[in-house]
């Protein structure tokens, strides 16, 4: 009953901490709600008419919707990875990091989910993937494999940031018993959730573009640039407006990682790069189709040279200590990771492994403004859920919002 | 000549108790029951099961009610049949490329029996023009080739649609089970089962799976009335569809539209069991290969040159 009582003035006092805040916030809330209501409107096009107001067509029947999903499960993925380093090196604030990283984590799949919900031609038959009440095809199919190792990893990051600020706002320590191991669960999982989505394209021997066994390292490689990219900035946003302690030497540490990370990233990447090019058989017309266009059919090779340049940069950036070092070219080296990724993962993914088609057609896919507007109202929704949800855990994890009621002894 | 679906076709019997139906519509509580749709279980494909545990009454009703929307909506009657295999019967195709000439009289034969889309156009066949030098290679292959005559010279035809395959990657990918192998190993797909996540298309190897992208036309008149279940039955938005081997068809003892339409005799489609069957002459007596081999899915589908 107490819990009960304290809980409803954990929703209430969060609810008054959301509602209040500068211009600045307002302002941010404004943009990300217009967003918002134009991905809406945008969707509410695509459901009256259907699919066919994409760009997708049979010849590239995945694109950039699935582009972003599997983006985004990388964020999530490497959102908690970062609590490895976090443990290892004993930070001060290591709570404050794994939080961020788990409320990252679940914007992030809320995202996954809206991706996933706006790309199928039946969005209200979804609970046919429900085990018990539809018909979930496990073992055999790698998607059911993913919706169940995805919501997993959301109930488990939701269950933990739940209990380690509710524990927080009641001035409990959170017992440890509890929350390490699930903490621990969560870093396995992490990886696991990245992997099985790898496994969904890398199980498809139509598609030898993603049927390379380095497709799974590939993908947790570049998560680990871009799930930490953000958190840097957050962290870095966080250290500035409010009295978080973040120390430098933290920071720092995070953007070596990250600097290993892309060294391993675009290392895999010239390892398939040579072997698609040095044997040079029908299979490396995928990745021409990427970097230098096909017969003519070039709508992606400047996107994947934009690519291949952020991360380059961003990588020698994060290993130059005195660049990382730098609050300026740190922050630069963050965007460019996150486009490089961006890019690599949204366009570089799925369109060059669709195109050419199995019988070598050649269909050239681009997004089309539905999809842009789509895909912005849900990135916006997702950064909206994450800003008021660190906006709720930040004076919690500062002990400024805590229960009134007296509670039995912390 | 009707046969109902036995549980080694269409289904597994269903047991009693409470269904997901009765569950979801429970949860959904009176918005749907007030909508009607939870007073007839099968009247609308949102809160159906899947095709497999549906009691046979229950699939007659389902069947009846589709051809009652089907038939006010195109203004005629309207037959959806659930006909399942018949016992010992394993169907197959082969396709003389020797003798195809590319004329594409099959794709538009396929059109008229079996109700796909015509805007946005949806083709289960597709002729592929490849150059002679070249031999059967996909990466240089023409499907939009536009010729006052055919064949045109230095040029041979592979026409492809689904194959059928025995190991096939499609229904090991999806999601939800909507795509199953039947007995007699036509591979079928249930249209109000799909979530239309397109998983089968990004898995199929011959580019056999067709996309709803949006609402599917077909004009009244150019309706083929006589339907069924799992195969040339109209469509609704947002699902996958392909080539059933015409299920319609076989499943009664006839040939497939292409196979009888083809001026040539290119097409040939029988039973694999049946060992005076035209199929098995031909796999005795000529030298057939499959697409793609490498990949091991097991294509019932073979191609051969005949002369």
């Amino acid at each position: 009953m107490r819990t009960l009582k304290a809980f409803g003035e954990f929703v209430l006092g969060s609810l008054r901490i959301v509602l209040r805040g500068n211009g600045l916030y307002w302002l941010w809330l404004l943009f990300l709600g217009g967003l918002i209501v134009r991905g809406g409107v945008a969707y509410a096009t695509q459901l009256e008419h259907g699919l066919v107001t994409t760009s997708m067509r049979d010849q590239a029947s995945w694109a950039f919707y699935i582009g972003n999903f599997t983006f985004l499960v990388g964020v999530a993925a490497a959102a908690v990875l970062l609590v490895i380093p976090a443990y290892v090196y004993q930070w001060k604030p290591i709570q404050s990091v794994v939080i961020l990283g788990e409320l990252l984590a679940i914007s992030a799949i809320t995202m996954c989910g809206l991706f996933v919900t706006v790309d199928v031609g039946r969005p209200e038959r979804l609970w046919h993937l429900v085990p018990g009440l539809g018909r979930l095809n496990v073992p055999s199919s790698l998607l059911a494999w993913d919706v169940v190792v995805v919501n997993g990893y959301f109930v488990l990051n939701l269950v933990i940031a739940t209990y380690l600020l509710f524990s927080l706002f009641r001035r409990h320590k959170p017992d440890p018993r509890l929350f390490t191991p699930l903490v621990l669960l969560s870093i396995p999982w992490a990886i696991g959730i990245h992997t099985v989505t790898a496994f969904l394209y890398n199980g498809l021997a139509a598609r030898p573009f993603w049927n390379s066994s380095i497709l799974a390292p590939r993908f947790l490689a570049s998560a680990f640039c871009s799930g930490p990219a953000v958190l840097l900035v957050v962290m870095q946003i966080l250290r500035r407006f409010t009295r978080f302690e973040i120390q430098d030497a933290a920071i720092w540490k995070v953007a070596e990682l990250m600097a290993y990370a892309m060294a391993v990233n675009l290392f895999l990447l010239g390892a398939e790069v040579f072997k698609e090019y040095y044997s040079a058989t029908e299979h490396l017309s995928h990745m021409r189709y990427m970097f230098s266009g096909l017969e003519g059919h070039a709508p992606i090779v400047p996107y994947m040279w934009t690519s291949v340049v952020c991360s380059v940069v961003a990588f020698l950036l994060f290993l130059v200590p005195r660049t990382r070092r730098n609050p300026i070219s740190l922050n630069l080296g963050c965007i460019l990771i996150w486009i490089g990724v961006y890019l690599e993962k949204g366009m570089g993914l799925i369109v060059p492994g669709l195109t050419p088609d199995t019988l070598g057609e050649i269909y050239e896919y681009f997004p089309a403004r539905t999809e842009i507007w789509v895909s912005a109202g849900i990135f916006s929704f997702g950064f909206l859920l994450f800003t008021l949800m660190v906006k709720v855990a930040t004076p919690i994890m500062l002990g400024e919002f805590h229960a009134q009621s007296p509670t039995s002894a912390a | 000549m009707s046969h109902e679906c036995d549980d080694r076709g269409c289904g597994e019997e269903a047991t009693p108790g409470l269904s997901r139906r009765d569950f979801l519509c429970a949860i959904a509580g009176c918005a749907a029951a007030a909508a009607g749709s939870c007073v007839d279980p099968t009247h609308t494909s949102f809160f159906r099961d899947h095709l497999r545990e549906l009691t046979p009454e229950d699939r007659a009703q389902m069947l009846r009610e589709l051809e009652k929307d089907y038939s006010a909506r195109f203004g005629q009657e309207v037959e959806v049949a659930l006909d399942g295999p018949r016992e010992g019967v394993e169907f197959a195709y082969a396709l003389d490329l020797s003798r195809c000439v590319g004329c594409r009289r099959c794709v538009y034969a396929c059109v008229e029996e079996n109700n796909p889309s015509r805007d946005p156009q949806i083709h289960w066949i597709r002729v592929l023009e490849m150059d002679k030098e070249k031999g059967v290679d996909f990466a240089h292959a023409n499907a939009y080739y536009d010729a006052q005559t055919v064949p045109r010279p230095g040029h041979f035809y592979v026409p492809v649609a689904c194959q059928h395959c025995r190991n096939a990657p499609c229904v090991k990918t999806c999601p939800v089970g909507a795509t199953w192998q039947e007995p007699d190993g036509i591979v079928v797909i249930d249209y109000d089962w799909c979530i239309g996540c397109r998983c089968c298309m990004a898995a199929c190897p011959y580019g056999a799976r067709h996309f709803n992208w949006g609402e599917p036309e077909i004009p009244a008149e150019e309706l083929n009335p006589k339907t069924h279940y799992l195969g040339n039955r109209p469509r609704p938005r947002g699902v996958v569809e392909k080539c059933t081997f015409c299920i319609h068809r076989v499943r009664a003892g006839r040939y497939p539209a292409c196979v009888e339409v083809c001026p040539v005799g290119a097409r040939k489609f029988g039973d694999l069991r049946d060992p005076e069957s035209e199929i098995r002459y031909i796999l005795e007596h000529k030298r057939v290969f499959v697409l793609k081999s490498e990949l091991d899915t097991q294509p019932r589908f073979y191609y051969f040159f005949g002369v």
